[in-house]
Order: C-alpha cells, then structure tokens, then sequence
C-alpha cells in the first residue's frame, strides 16, 4: 500500500489542493485532528482486537482473566482455530465446504439486485411515465418490512407454489439438493432491492439532466443511455452498494438457515459457525477463531474496492 | 475429513448456472429492448418513407412516441417489481391480514391485537426505547462516520485508517455479540475483571458495574454497539461524497479567504447534504428493523426491549403470531414520518 | 389468506419434495446396503421394505452430539436402506415452526417441549404415531412420559433422549479436604450452606444468562421447590394453569429458592452479589467449584459438558453432582427432567419405520454405548451407559421411588413457559419481589 492510493481523480484537474476537506483538515490545527481521529480509531479497534487476542489464549483464560492479561502472561494456543477450521466432528466436514457454499451463495445474490436495481432506479429517475414517483415511495416504503415476517410467504411460494381459490398458477418449485440456491439467492435478491433501488435512485436522478437529454437528442434510447452513460457513471455507487450487499449476504444466518437448510450441500459459513458454539453453547469461545475466519473475505473486498468508492461516488451530488 | 470434490464441483455448476442466468438475464432484456425498438423504428421509417413518397403525410409518427416510453419504464422495473411483489409486498399484506387474527391465524379477532399492544405495560418502555435508539443511532453513527472520514482524508495510510472503522460493519451480529460480552462482562469487585469497561473503572478506582442491568443507561450501552457497527458505513459512503466534491469549488472558496470551519459548514456539508441523507435515513430504518443486538445481549430484560425485538419473540417463540405481525404493522405506521420526508424530498427535486 | 393456510397440501408437497431429494442427494450409498453382515441386520426385520427411501430429521442438537446421534442409526439405516437426513438448528423452535409454516417441514423433528408439541398437534400440523410406535413406545417408557406426547386423547411420539435436572454439583475432592458430607435432606443442605457461608466462602454459584434463553435454569430452581414443597398434583395443576400462577404454594416455593438464590451469604460465589446471577452465563456458572471459590451449583446431568477440559467428573474425580434433596425423604423422591419427543410431520411408511425403530430399546442401547446419552427408556441397560453422571441419572429414572416430573416451563404455553416465566424470574434475581413478579406472569397466561 503506498501513501497515496486514493488519490480522486478531480484533484488532478486543479493545481496543488484537492477536496474540501484538505483544506478543512489543513486549517484545522493538524495535531487536534490527528489526535481525534487516532482516538476514534483506536476505540473502534481495541472490541475486535481483545477478540483476536482472545482468539489465541486458552479456553479456562477466556473466560476466568481478561484478555489483556495475555500481555503479562501469554498463553498462545491455535486450538481454536484448529477446530474451527479442520473441524472435530464428522457431520461438520472441513471449513472449505461451507467456505465454497457461501461463495455459490453470495456472487449471485450480489450480481442480481444490483442490475435489478440500477435497471428500476435508472427507470424511476429518468423515464417519464406516470405514477413512477408512487412507485418509487412504494419501493422506499418497504425497506421496512421486517425480514422475519416475510421468510414464512417467500418459504411457502417455493415449497407450495401460488395457488389463488384452488387455481394454480405457479406449481411449486421442487428444489433440492444444490437446487436450492437458487431459492437463496432468489430470497436475497428480494430483500436487497429496497435499499439498492433506493441508494442508487438517490444517485442516478443526480446525474446532470443537459447530459441525458443531450444524448436523447441524438437518438439514443434507453437502454443504450443506461449502458454507456448511466453505468459507467454509477460505478463507484454499484462498488459501493455491493459492497455492502455483500456483508449483508455473507453475514446472514436467517436467510440461509430457512432457505438453504443446516447441511454442509448448502449451509454457508456462518450456520457453520453458529453451529460452533455447540448444543447448549458450551464452546462459544471457539466463535472466537470463527469470527475472524469470516471477516477475512469481507476485509478483502472493501480493501480492493476501496478505489472505486474514492474516484467519486455521489459525485453527481454536487448538482444536488 | 475427505473433501468431497465431486460434491464441490455440482456447487460450481450451480454457481455457473447462476451466472449464466444474470447474462441471460440482464444482458438479454438489455438486448431486448434495444433491438425490438429499432425494429419499431425502422418500420416506422419504412412507413414515413412510405408516406414521403405516396400520399399521407404527417400523422402517425408523433404519436408513437408516448407508448414507448411507458413500455421501456416497464421493461426496466419489471424484475425488480415482480421480485418486490413475491419477497416483500405479499409478505406485508399478509403481516397485515395476520394482525388482525389469533395466534394461530385461525380465526379473525378484529383489533384486538393492537388493544393487547397498548395494554401491555412494557410497550411503554418498548417505544420509548425504540425512539430512543432511532433518535441516538443515526446521529451519533453518521457524526462519527462524518468527523473520521474529513479528519482521515488525504492522511497518510487513509486506506488503512478506513479499514480499521470499517472492520465493526464487516463483522456479523454473532461476532460483535461476542466481542462486546468481552466488554461489558462483570465480576463483583472482590474478582478479577474480565470485562474491558469495568477493568478500566476498576483500574481508576471505582466500583465494577453491571452495564447491561441497570436501566436506564443499559439501553445506552446497547446503542453503543449499534454506533460501532453503523459509524462504518456512514464513514464509506459520507468520505466517498467528500472525494467528489470538485476541486474548483474548493479552490474558489479559498481564494475567498473561508476558514476551515466555514468551508465544512459552507462547502463540504452542501456538497454531501444528498449522501448525509442516504446515511441517516438508511441507518434510521436499519435501527428501526434492530433486533440482534438486543436479542443476544440482554434479550429485552431489564427494560432494554424494543419493538423488532418482541415482534420476534412473539411471532416465533410464543405462537403468537398475530400480537407479532400487529407489532410488525406498527413499524410500518413509525416509518411514515420518514416516508413523508422522501416525498418531500422527492417533490423539491422535481421542481428543480 | 387462501394462498398460504393450506397444511394438508403443505405437508403432500414437503413429502414429494423430500422423496425428491432422497433420488438426487444420495445416490452413491447404494452398494453398501445389506452386504455388511446379513447376521446383524435380523433386528431390523419389521423395518425392512423401505431401501432407497429418505427421512429428514430436524432437531436442536448439533456439533459433537449431533455425530453421535448420526452413528447411533448408521446401522439400522445401513440395514433397512433407509437414508436419514439430519440437520441440528441452534434456532429450532423458531425455524421449525417457520418451515412449517412455509410448507416445508421435515419428516420427523425431536421436540423437546411438550407445550410446543401441543399447539403442533392441535393445529393439525402432527400426523399421529402409527399402532406400532404406540405399541413400542408404551413397551419401553413409563407412562408418565407417554402423557407429554399424548394431546387430546392421541399419541404423536415416543421420548427420546432425557436428562435429570434435579442434580447439585459439588466437588469431591473440596467436600473431602473440608470434611463435609453430601446432604441428604433439605434441612441437611441449609446446614450444610450455613457451615461453609460461616467458613468464608460462598457456598452457592447460579447463573441464567442464555443470550436469548435468558432465565431458563431459574426457572428450574422454581419447579424443583414446587415439586418439593408440595404433590406433584399440585405441580401438574401448575402447570397446566389449574391453580393460578401467583396462588400462595407457588410464592412458598419461589420464596424458598429465595433463600438461597436471593440470599446474599449465600451467592454468588466466584462472580458477586446476588444480581451476578442474571448476568452471569449459565455455561461458566458452576466454573468457580474447580477454583474453589464455591461449593454448590444446582444444574442438570448435561452441565457435565461444560466443565473445563480436563475435568474429571465422577463420584472420585473432580466434580460431580448429588440429588438435590427433598424437603421430607420420606414422602418419596421427586426428580425434575426434560427430554425430547420424536414427532412426525409425515405418515409415509419409511418415517414410521424411523419413528419406531427410536422408540425401542435397540437404539436406546445403540445411542447409550456411544456415550453422553441418558433415556427414560425402560429397555436401557445400564451397563450400556458410560459415564458416571449418566449412570446416576439413569439410576435416578429408573428408580421405584422416583416421582419424575417434566420441566414445567416446557409444559407451559410458550408464552409463558419460554416467555414471561424467564423474563420474570430475571427481574426476580435482579431485585422485584415474589408477589409482583408471579403476578406479572399469571397476568400473562391466558
């Protein structure tokens, strides 16, 4: 990592400074910032790292010393990562399985309500028909709906099929075995469009209005607006809305235990590591080893993305 | 512990599938609607040509136009719009109907539901506790996220100093249940202290406490955690939007002579102001919706309940599925406010 | 609401969509049927007549149990051909009832509450248990068990695994050193608190956090005094609300366990005053007995799980647990316990097969040699048992003299029983007194 990865692309335009908050930052005294945001940064870390401290110490020092006595008295143990990773049981099978699941999980159910979602917030924003400003508080509206109440109707549209006054209309779906993926990404992809549609509406209706009706002008319909002009535009939106997509997916137990079931076929890594904590959760400080081996994946991608959020998203704010 | 490649390898093909259904998918109503178009378009020419060339001129084409826009508008929102309707909208008007009948959903009890809401004499404490988190969450996570993403900006390792704020957001409930056990946990004073906060009071000489049983503070200490996870995301999204603000403006600005201060209150708060919105209001309803913490930490004993929280107890745990979706319904009616907000809002940039 | 309240379909889909997933998932184990020893598979002959069909099986139990669980039917899924599909949920009540719901229900599910058991049956969800469960069922348990599965008149299910909850750790080697004896009595016990309050340690550690379970061991500490104080009678009427939940022989017996739960000389050794209890989780509540920082922790057979590795449990070892005496022996000897039941959402001929081949004595005694296992199961031979702690608890079951009860909170509609019960008894440690809380609770109940 250099010094300056993230350098914004406008800041090359203009001569020394760059953004607003430079010069925020610079007038500001340098010291009183430094210290403040090393003290945000220092308490938002210090939770996590007793976690990975405790990671390492013995299962009777987790729970009878606190985790800083490992400074005085270290004990280093990888027992709980061994466990968690190569697994102590037969029915639990090795990490790798679960690792692969939530990954035929999770690029789909990212991948979907994303162009689903950049498709109706190009729609909602920028073709003119009527009631789409209705359609739009609708869709915002239903961030609400708890995700809990909705698992029973989705669960028994696949199981059971539409039936309406004892007329089929859509027989039930039949999945099974690796099949029913497809019911979690399908679920994920329900859940996730609320908040997409909404996040890339907000951005998309941003963009500036001369430039669409420019190309209108020139003859280019729709879809061809949204391919050259809209989605090279929202990158930085879409990097930043699948990021978050992402842990959403790769966090979920709910949707994954109710739609993909307990099993090593399909179960992701998180019903793994629930799993963990044994049946009567006698050995919840193997959840410790567990916690880092699923942040790993997510820490990766928000490093690598990290380029896409810097070179503007929400840049077509300023025209606000 | 053989690792069976034979299953992994059908996990892939289902992986593979899937992809190839997102090309087919998207790609192909892309393709769609760019295609049957100009073919409408070149017939249309064809005609015009006709008429041109022959006898009747001007009338048809003009009136092509409206149609069309209507379609492509239902093209582009049909995916989302019929997954909308089968994951969400099905599910509210059940919650609904569901409120207005006993726990088993057998029979329709009126409204009783919502009088037995109203009788309890928690759910005074249960919404005072929800406004609370919904008041607290969204202003302490976005300042947070807000001051660290201006004061990390262009700093030396920003992408590491980001990480590390990020880090809570990346973690799930289970992990972050965890990690704040470490922290709050309690031994009576003649122990040895195994809980962070209490470590720290002890180390200055106080008394150890037991932060998650003494209301009313406890639900604070709830909300704590929330902030910690929250205050990632409002920090990527509000330190994006402050990367976009463009150069000249700032430049402009200086050559004015602003101070520090008056530039974040005159140019980098106007220019965020749409992403400042985007964060409180997601963060709000994400808090509303909030169950996990509180359901792990203190399960909503000693006065730390909130609404997501006994919806799912009582829709799930006790049976009672028709006192849950009423309070599912209620959530419905608390979001309102800020449904208005985002007409309004809405409304100001149409007129712009 | 015509869409989703249709059951019967539900459960005719859910059957198809498991025949369906029995031809896909598990091809491949075909060879290795019948061929492993014909001698041995003579037990299973009234299961025969099912190869190559599939049941799933949902429960709470996962990780290291659920393998031996797994193992416990290799044999008789190897004999018959009959593949079981298990999966354990730390979430089981409520994903059960959600898959349920949604027309996906598993075959057979253990369920470990009765009260739960009921309103799955009077919804109609539950198929009842075929002649020949009914037959091997009542073969093999006593009939006190058989009335937690029998709802209206019909029988849905034999018990399955049980424990004794009715147990007080102690360590040996402590009671040894300091010259103290296992009390017999109730009398014997407060003496005994007393002499070694007096010594200058506290003698009883609790603890009832369970994340969201919060509560439940107080809740146990309640059942056992009411089975104490007063006749099972009087504890079945509380249980099924014939006596109101704040009648005065219920506050006797919560003010009973008050004299040792709310009793600051008493608690919490190792953790703090009497308020640790609520916080403290109940996995590390009886840790301070190997420290030495308390003497006696009132907890199920299954707390024998949550010992520090390494910690020898046995009459000779490390820790171990005595009955938790009555208040007048003479009056017989009452013993509080929870174990789950086997119940069918499906009637196909391969799940009754599984249904009944878990009620009998075969896979009582198959699952026992695996270890870690205690059952009610008459059949059970106590030479199969391995560990000590099982060993008394079985002993304890199959004892003349025991008048078994099961958890009364399980019993209870989930309500109250997983509900106000748990939350009130939280707020009785954390300071309310008896008559508001049992007040509270009943007001509940309806």
């Amino acid at each position: 990592m250099t010094t300056t990865p993230t350098r914004p692309a406008p800041a090359t335009a203009a001569a020394p400074p760059g953004g607003a908050a430079a010069r925020v930052r610079k007038r500001l005294n340098t010291r009183t910032a430094t210290v403040v945001s090393i003290i945000i940064a220092v308490l938002w870390t210090i939770p996590t790292f007793g976690l990975f401290i405790s990671s390492f110490r013995p299962e009777n020092d987790i729970k009878s010393t606190g985790w800083w006595t490992f400074f005085t008295d270290p004990q280093v143990t990888l027992e709980n990562y061994q466990e968690v990773l190569f697994g102590r049981t037969a029915s639990s099978g090795q990490l790798a399985s679960y690792f692969i699941n939530s990954l035929v999980i999770t690029l789909p159910s990212v991948l979907f309500p994303l162009a689903f979602a950049a498709l109706a917030a190009y729609a909602l924003a920028w073709i003119n028909f009527r009631g789409r400003d209705w359609i739009y508080i609708c869709v915002f509206a239903l961030q609400i709906v708890p995700l809990q109440m909705a698992l029973v109707p989705l669960l028994s549209f696949f199981s059971e099929g539409v039936t309406v006054g004892g007329v089929t209309l859509l027989p039930a779906w039949g999945l099974t075995g690796e099949e029913r993926f497809i019911q979690v990404w399908f679920a994920h992809t329900c859940f996730a469009l609320p908040l997409g549609i909404f996040l890339l509406h907000n951005f998309v209706s941003q963009l500036p209005r001369d430039l669409m009706e420019a190309a209108r002008v020139d003859g280019a319909t729709h879809p061809k607006i949204f391919r050259t002009i809209v989605l090279p535009l929202i990158t930085p939106a879409l990097a930043a809305f699948g990021i978050f997509q992402f842990l959403w997916v790769w966090n979920d137990l709910l949707v994954a235990l109710i739609f993909a079931g307990g099993g090593k076929q399909t179960a992701p890594l998180t019903v793994r590591l629930a799993e963990l904590a044994g049946t009567r959760g006698n050995e919840w400080q193997r959840l410790t080893s567990g916690a880092f081996v699923s942040i790993v994946i997510p820490l990766i991608v928000f490093l690598s993305l990290q380029r896409y959020f810097v070179r503007g998203l929400l840049s077509g704010s300023v025209k606000g | 512990m053989n690792f069976d490649v034979a299953a992994e390898a059908d996990k892939l093909t289902m992986l593979g599938y899937g992809l190839l259904a997102f090309v087919v998918v998207v790609g192909g109503l892309l393709l769609l609607l760019d295609i049957v178009p100009s073919w409408f378009a070149r017939q249309r020419e064809q005609r015009l040509a006709m008429a041109v060339a022959g006898v009747d001129p001007a009338a048809p084409p003009p009136a092509r136009r409206k149609p069309r826009e209507w379609l492509f508008g239902l093209f582009f929102l049909l995916p989302a719009v019929l997954l909308l309707l089968v994951g969400l909208v099905v599910p509210a008007i059940r919650t609904v109907l569901l409120s207005l009948m006993d726990g088993r959903s057998e029979s329709w009890v009126g409204l009783d539901n919502y009088s037995w809401m109203f009788s309890q004499d928690e759910i005074l404490s249960v919404l005072t506790n929800t406004l609370v988190w919904v008041l607290l969450v969204p202003l302490l996570a976005t300042s947070v996220g807000l001051i660290y993403a201006v004061l990390v900006d262009r700093a030396r390792l920003e992408s590491l100093a980001k990480a590390l704020v990020f880090m809570p957001t990346a973690i799930s409930f289970v992990g972050a249940g965890i990690i704040w056990k470490f922290v709050y946990a309690y031994r009576g004073p003649e122990q040895e202290q195994i809980g962070l906060l209490n470590q720290l009071v002890v180390g200055f000489g106080g008394e150890p406490q037991q932060w998650l049983q003494n209301p009313p503070l406890n639900t604070l200490f709830l909300i704590v955690v929330m902030v910690w996870i929250q205050a990632g995301f409002a920090m990527v999204v509000l330190s994006a939007a402050i990367k976009a603000i463009p150069a000249d403006v700032v430049e402009a600005a200086r050559l004015d002579g602003v101070n520090s201060w008056q530039m974040f209150w005159r140019i980098t708060m106007p220019s965020i102001r749409p992403a400042l919105i985007v964060v409180v209001v997601t963060i709000s309803i994400a808090t509303l919706k909030l169950f996990d913490i509180v359901r792990t930490m203190t399960n909503g004993n000693y006065d730390t309940n909130v609404i997501a929280t006994e919806m799912y107890n009582q829709a799930f745990r006790y049976g009672q599925t028709g006192q849950g979706s009423a309070l599912a319904v209620f959530l419905f009616v608390l979001v309102i406010p800020i449904v208005i907000y985002q007409i309004r809002n809405l409304r100001k940039q149409r007129e712009a | 609401m015509a869409v989703f309240s249709r059951p019967r379909q539900a459960l005719m889909l859910a059957s198809v969509l498991g025949l369906a997933m029995s031809a896909t998932a598990c091809g491949g184990s075909d060879d290795s049927k019948n061929n492993s020893g014909s001698g041995d598979c003579a037990a299973y002959e009234q299961y025969q007549g099912n190869d190559g069909k599939t049941v799933s099986i949902y429960a709470s139990i996962r990780d290291a149990e659920a393998d031996l669980l797994q193992q416990s039917w290799e044999e008789f899924s190897d004999c018959t051909g009959i593949e079981i599909e298990y999966e354990g949920s730390g979430e089981f009540e409520a994903q059960l009832q959600v898959r349920v719901d949604g027309g996906n229900a598993p075959d057979i599910a253990f369920v470990p509450q009765p009260g739960l058991l009921a309103r799955f049956a009077e919804s109609g969800k539950l198929k009842p248990a075929s002649a020949e469960t009914k037959t091997m069922a009542e073969k093999n348990y006593p009939a006190d068990w058989l009335k937690y599965s029998t709802v209206k008149g019909t029988f849905y299910g034999a018990p399955l695994g049980s424990n004794v909850k009715s147990f007080v750790w102690y360590s040996p080697k402590m009671f040894a050193e300091k010259g103290w004896k296992v009390p017999t009595t109730w009398a014997e016990l407060m003496t005994l608190s007393d002499q070694i309050a007096a010594a200058g340690t506290k003698p009883w550690c609790a603890g009832i956090e369970s994340g969201d379970a919060t509560g439940w061991p107080a809740t146990d500490w309640i059942e056992d005094l009411m089975l104490r104080t007063q006749t099972p009678e009087v504890y079945d009427q509380w249980t099924t609300h014939g006596i109101p939940f704040n009648d005065p022989r219920v506050a006797a017996a919560v003010d009973q366990a008050g004299q040792i739960l709310k009793n600051p000389k008493y608690v919490n050794g190792g953790f703090g005053d009497v308020k640790t209890i609520a916080s403290t989780s109940f996995q590390e509540a009886g840790t301070p007995i190997v420290q030495g920082k308390c003497a006696l922790h009132r907890q199920a057979s299954f707390y024998a799980n949550q010992w520090p590795q390494g910690t020898k449990v046995a009459e000779d070892g490390d820790v171990f647990a005595f009955y938790f005496p009555a208040i007048d022996p003479a009056k017989g000897k009452p013993v509080l316990g929870g174990g789950e039941f086997t119940v069918a959402f499906a009637d196909r001929p391969e799940v009754q097969a599984v249904q009944t081949y878990l009620a009998s004595s075969e896979y009582a005694n198959s699952r026992a040699k695996l270890g870690n296992w205690v059952s009610a199961n008459k059949g059970l031979d106590i030479n199969n048992v391995k560990n000590p702690i099982d060993k008394l608890s079985v002993q304890i079951l199959q004892d003349q003299q025991t008048t078994f009860r099961f958890d009364g909170s399980d019993l209870m509609p989930a309500a109250v029983g997983a509900g106000t019960f748990w939350k009130g008894m939280v707020d009785w440690i954390n300071g309310k007194d008896t008559a508001s809380t049992l007040t509270y609770i009943e007001n509940s109940w309806k």
